[in-house]
């Protein structure tokens, strides 16, 4: 890491810096970005995968956001060990969600009742295997 | 922490430290929450009594997560001021800070007394359990914040703005905007997912 005066931002340097200009910009991305699927969810303009999709795609963006305008993530070589850190907790967090979800999906699958099973499977001849 | 303040020319500086120190201290918040963002989806579908729809009050959710942005950028704009050395300012964006902050947690629990007066207490079944160990996590830590940010500006109005509390103030700005990251999520997950389905 470079050494830095504690004038400069959190981790930026003289590559995206701290300015009003980035904070406004982010500012009102986020603002955007959150106003969008509300509408969409509460005037109920999409619905299922799409929905799912644009939600999740409008969370990526804000995450994206905040890391780049406010936390100024990245934009500096020196940063490297916050952004491998950062990447350290993204896979524990994804090993943590799927791996739950996974185990969890799958117990309910292994642990249904008799009758639980007839619904089931009942479904699933409709769908076609 | 007072050492903090020494640099040592030509080496990574302890300020550097103090900041990686903290950075990884908030990746292992993120960990805590996403334990509880999984045990949240666990919960979710897999409840005899399935959240009723309209559950939520979506303009109440809405007015609280534009509020939570924006005491983000007032933070911001109290760090940018603290580093023109602008003590006034900087006491100025970090009150309008606390301020949001405050009304973010009012609506809050105005939201939660709300959903525990139509009998969804965190008794009422798992999901309520999860949502409420959730939202309510990250309500805590915004109250801590917020003890944070009123001890940081008696601090800065007592003795101005010094290295270290020009420092702490940098500290409390990534803790403040990791907070808003958290909330995009809950807002997202639990709130716009929630309401869709």
């Amino acid at each position: 890491m470079t050494k830095h005066s504690v004038d400069t931002p959190i981790t930026g340097d003289k590559a995206g810096e701290a300015t009003l200009k980035s904070y406004a910009i982010g500012f009102v991305l986020s603002i955007i970005f959150t106003i969008i699927p509300y509408i969409l969810v509460v005037n109920q303009l999409l619905d299922g995968w799409q929905l799912t999709l644009v939600l999740v795609v409008a969370a990526i963006i804000q995450l994206w956001v905040q890391l780049h305008f406010f936390l100024h993530l990245g934009n500096k070589s020196g940063a490297r060990w916050n952004m491998v850190v950062f990447l350290f907790m993204l896979l524990v967090m994804v090993i943590i969600v799927a791996g739950s979800l996974w185990i969890m999906n799958n117990l309910r699958y292994n642990l249904m009742s008799p009758e639980q099973m007839d619904v089931y499977m009942k479904a699933q001849s409709e769908k076609g295997f | 922490m007072s050492k903090a303040i020494v640099h040592n020319p030509g080496h990574q500086s302890t300020d550097d430290k103090t900041v990686f120190g903290f950075w990884v201290y908030l990746m292992t918040d993120c960990i805590l929450f996403a334990i509880l963002f999984a045990t949240y989806a666990v919960l979710q579908g897999s409840v005899a009594a399935a959240p009723s729809e309209g559950l939520f009050n979506m303009p109440l959710i809405l007015a609280a997560t534009l509020i939570l942005l924006t005491s983000s950028f007032t933070c911001g704009l109290a760090v940018l001021a603290a580093q023109r050395r602008d003590a006034a300012q900087t006491l100025t964006w970090l009150a309008v800070t606390f301020c949001l902050g405050i009304v973010f947690l009012v609506l809050e629990m105005t939201e939660f007394s709300q959903l525990i007066r139509e009998g969804n207490g965190w008794q009422a079944s798992g999901f309520f359990s999860a949502f409420f160990l959730l939202v309510g996590t990250h309500g805590l830590h915004i109250a801590v914040g917020l003890l944070w940010a009123l001890v940081l500006m008696i601090y800065i109005a007592k003795r101005g703005l010094t290295v270290i509390l020009v420092k702490r103030l940098r500290l409390f700005s990534l803790f403040w905007h990791f907070l808003d990251i958290i909330w995009i999520f809950i807002f997202t997950i639990v709130y716009l997912m929630g309401t869709a389905q």
